[in-house]
């Protein structure tokens, strides 16, 4: 188990030493940092101060060493465009997001397991193929239009939700949220289901293909020739053993929910780190590109790890000390 | 004659296709007594896993029983409805399936499996249960069981798994197990092993069971009965040492012809030339007709019917039925 955690840990340290370096090319290469800082007017001189005083003038190694330093510390630069610290900008607008990603992660995770559950079950049924033809829309419809479609109907002809914003948010410290006020969470919810769509359709699809799957297998011709009742092999041995995969993805859509959270942010101007993203790439804003590029990899990395030692929780094979089977 | 255990009469097995029906099952009929070890052989396709699934009603859709009846006690149970037919499950009919590595739940303990099947089935508590459950597995040869209970399958070795397996089937007390070459998976080493445990435990018990098998010498070491299937219809039924010793059958015959020394296994049956037919292509009149060495010429437009014969003994060959049969 230990052994298991820090090889992924070291898996983990890997995957970020890499992404550093790209993000860290990128605040090297794209544009040019002195020319962004100082303006047009600055002297040569002022210039080549400033390339001393950034460590421009060191070997490139040091300066991806410098780099990784002031990242560990939480140091990112300073916005081009704002001219304050791309951290706390970041930390402010992240809260926005990670309420929104938790939403629809969430919902997408309970809708679609439960329809992936029932379409399985009720493989013949006509509500069951209806449910699979519009999921077939849905994940055939790029994200904006959803989007765009839900505040037309609810927001334009039905007067129902907000088409934009967060609505009030109630201070907790430096974490904004949106939960604990009625217009709050009547913002979330057309963001939400754009966001979540996508991903509710293919954890749907994900869990049905796997439940048919599994029971096609023995364990569960055994269980029913042990007269076992269906709700506890449907919902007891056919379930669990169909969410054993499902993890693995739900897990890993989590990040992709993060990430493309972008589009969904934009469409609804969310103040989420996604639209502060798109900002960025818009004024070459390259210290908030590269800090955005390392905090969705340290999202997905972090989420892997959750996930396998989920995956370690649910399954037991995986905890066996190896060349188990003793007689 | 006391009523039998088991009674299948007349059973018919069909699966729908694109191309027509196909029967599987062909009016098979046999008996299980009380207690008995019926050994059922053929070669592979010929429909004993069927017949077994067909007794517990879980034959694979489309697959349906076309025809004929099942009784258990002389109750009907191919008609009874889904909640019913679960009752007799596990209950009445134990059934131990061929492979031991996949016929448990991976993500549940041994004692999980075992309980959940106990109280699925008796009114007894929790702890009752697993008292049982420990019984269980200490009875069909599983060392230390109390420890071991807590197990997940995979800690144990495939031999110990069919001993798991065969605790499951008999967790609730049933009157017949049914076990589909229940060794066939396993290391040749533990196979012996294995047959005896099921045997001893449903002796034990009083269990009759249905014994499906490829292994001639299996069947002679443990049925008492023997019930050979081709290509979906009964040949012969008989007493073990009678039907080994003197075949009726030409099919029978060409089987026993087939095992070296009974001690060896006997795998698969294929010492008689040609193979058996395809279920779409069988032929007209007797199944075995393309390959019968005594093959007449009514044999290739009639069924033969199955026949009784002395030492309750029955055959279906025109070589021994009545004569005028083919027309009636
Ligand atoms: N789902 C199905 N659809 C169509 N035909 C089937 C289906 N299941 C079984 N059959 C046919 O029924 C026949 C009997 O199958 P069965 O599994 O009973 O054979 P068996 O005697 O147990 O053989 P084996 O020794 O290989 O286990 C076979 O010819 C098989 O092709
Ligand atoms: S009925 Fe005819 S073909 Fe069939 S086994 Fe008997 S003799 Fe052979
Ligand atoms: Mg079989």
């Amino acid at each position: 188990m230990i052994a298991f955690i820090l090889r992924r840990l070291a898996q983990s340290v890997v995957v970020m030493l890499v992404v550093a370096l790209i993000s860290f090319a990128l605040f090297r290469y794209v544009g040019d940092p002195v020319a962004s800082l100082l303006g047009q007017e600055a002297t040569a001189a002022d210039r080549e101060a400033l390339r001393a005083r950034l460590g421009l003038d060191q070997p490139i190694w040091v300066q991806f060493y410098e780099y990784i330093g002031r990242v560990l510390r939480g140091d990112f630069g300073i916005s081009y465009r704002l001219q304050q610290p791309v951290a706390q900008l970041i930390m402010q607008r992240l809260p926005a997001t990670l309420e929104l990603a938790l939403v629809s992660g969430i919902a997408a995770f309970v809708f679609g397991v439960a329809l992936g559950v029932y379409t399985a079950l009720n493989r013949r049924g006509w509500i069951s193929n209806a449910i699979m033809t519009i999921s077939l829309i849905g994940v055939s419809l790029p994200t904006f239009l959803i989007g765009v479609l839900l505040i037309w109907v609810f927001a334009v002809e039905l007067q129902w939700l907000p088409s934009f914003g967060r609505g009030e948010v109630v201070e907790l410290g430096w974490w904004r949220t949106g939960f604990l006020t009625e217009s709050g969470r009547a913002a979330l919810i057309l963001p939400a289901i754009t966001l979540g769509l996508y991903q509710l359709t293919l954890i749907m699809r994900l869990v049905r293909a796997e439940m048919l799957e599994v029971l096609r297998t023995d364990y569960i011709r055994f269980a029913r020739a042990r007269g076992l009742s269906n709700r506890a092999i449907h919902f007891g041995h056919a379930l669990k053993n169909t969410l054993v995969p499902v993890i693995t993805i739900t897990g890993l859509q989590m990040g992709s929910i993060i990430a493309f959270a972008i589009i969904t942010e934009t469409v609804f101007q969310w103040p989420g780190v996604g639209a502060f993203f798109i900002n960025a790439v818009r004024f070459v804003d390259v210290p908030v590109m590269a800090a955005y590029l390392m905090l969705i990899a340290l999202i997905f990395v972090v989420i892997n790890l959750i996930v396998d030692l989920l995956y370690y929780v649910v399954d037991p094979r995986l905890r066996v000390d190896r060349g188990a089977a003793r007689h | 004659m006391a009523e039998p255990l088991l009674s299948v009469r007349d059973l018919v097995v069909e699966f729908p296709t694109r191309r027509g029906t196909l029967r599987a099952l062909d009016r098979v009929s046999f008996d299980i007594g009380e207690g008995e070890v019926l050994g059922m052989v053929g070669e592979s396709g010929a429909g004993k896993s069927i017949t077994g699934s067909a007794i517990i009603g879980l034959i694979d859709r489309p697959g349906r029983i076309a025809g004929g009846e099942i009784r258990l006690r002389g109750e009907r149970i191919d008609t009874l409805p889904e909640d019913k037919l679960r009752r007799i499950r596990g209950k009445r009919i134990g059934m131990v399936f061929q492979d031991p590595l996949t016929s448990l739940n991976p993500l549940y303990t041994v004692a999980q499996q075992l309980i959940e099947t106990i109280r699925t089935h008796l009114d007894v508590s929790e702890r009752e249960a697993r008292e049982r459950a420990v019984a269980l597995l200490d009875q069909v040869g599983i060392p230390a069981a109390r420890r071991r209970i807590d197990d997940y399958p995979h800690h144990f070795s495939g031999g110990m798994r069919q001993r798991v397996v065969i605790a499951l089937a008999l967790a609730a007390e049933p009157e017949l197990v049914i076990a589909d070459e229940p060794t066939t998976a396993l290391d040749v080493s533990v196979q012996a092993q294995i047959i005896d445990v099921l045997r001893d435990i449903c002796a034990d018990r009083g269990a009759a069971v249905m014994l499906i098998t490829h292994d001639m010498g299996v069947i002679a070491e443990t049925a008492d009965r023997v019930a050979v299937l081709y290509a979906g219809r009964m040949a012969e039924i008989g007493p073990v040492r009678d039907v080994i010793k003197a075949a009726e059958h030409p099919y029978t015959s060409g089987l026993m012809g087939s095992i070296p020394t009974l001690a060896q296994t006997a795998d698969r049956l294929t010492q008689i030339p040609g193979s058996m037919p395809r279920l779409d292509a069988i032929p007209q009149g007797c199944a075995f007709n393309p390959r019968c060495p005594r093959v007449m010429p009514h044999c290739r437009t009639d069924q033969p019917p199955l026949t009784p014969r002395a030492q309750g003994r029955q055959v279906a060959c025109w070589l021994y039925a009545p004569a005028g049969a083919a027309h009636g």
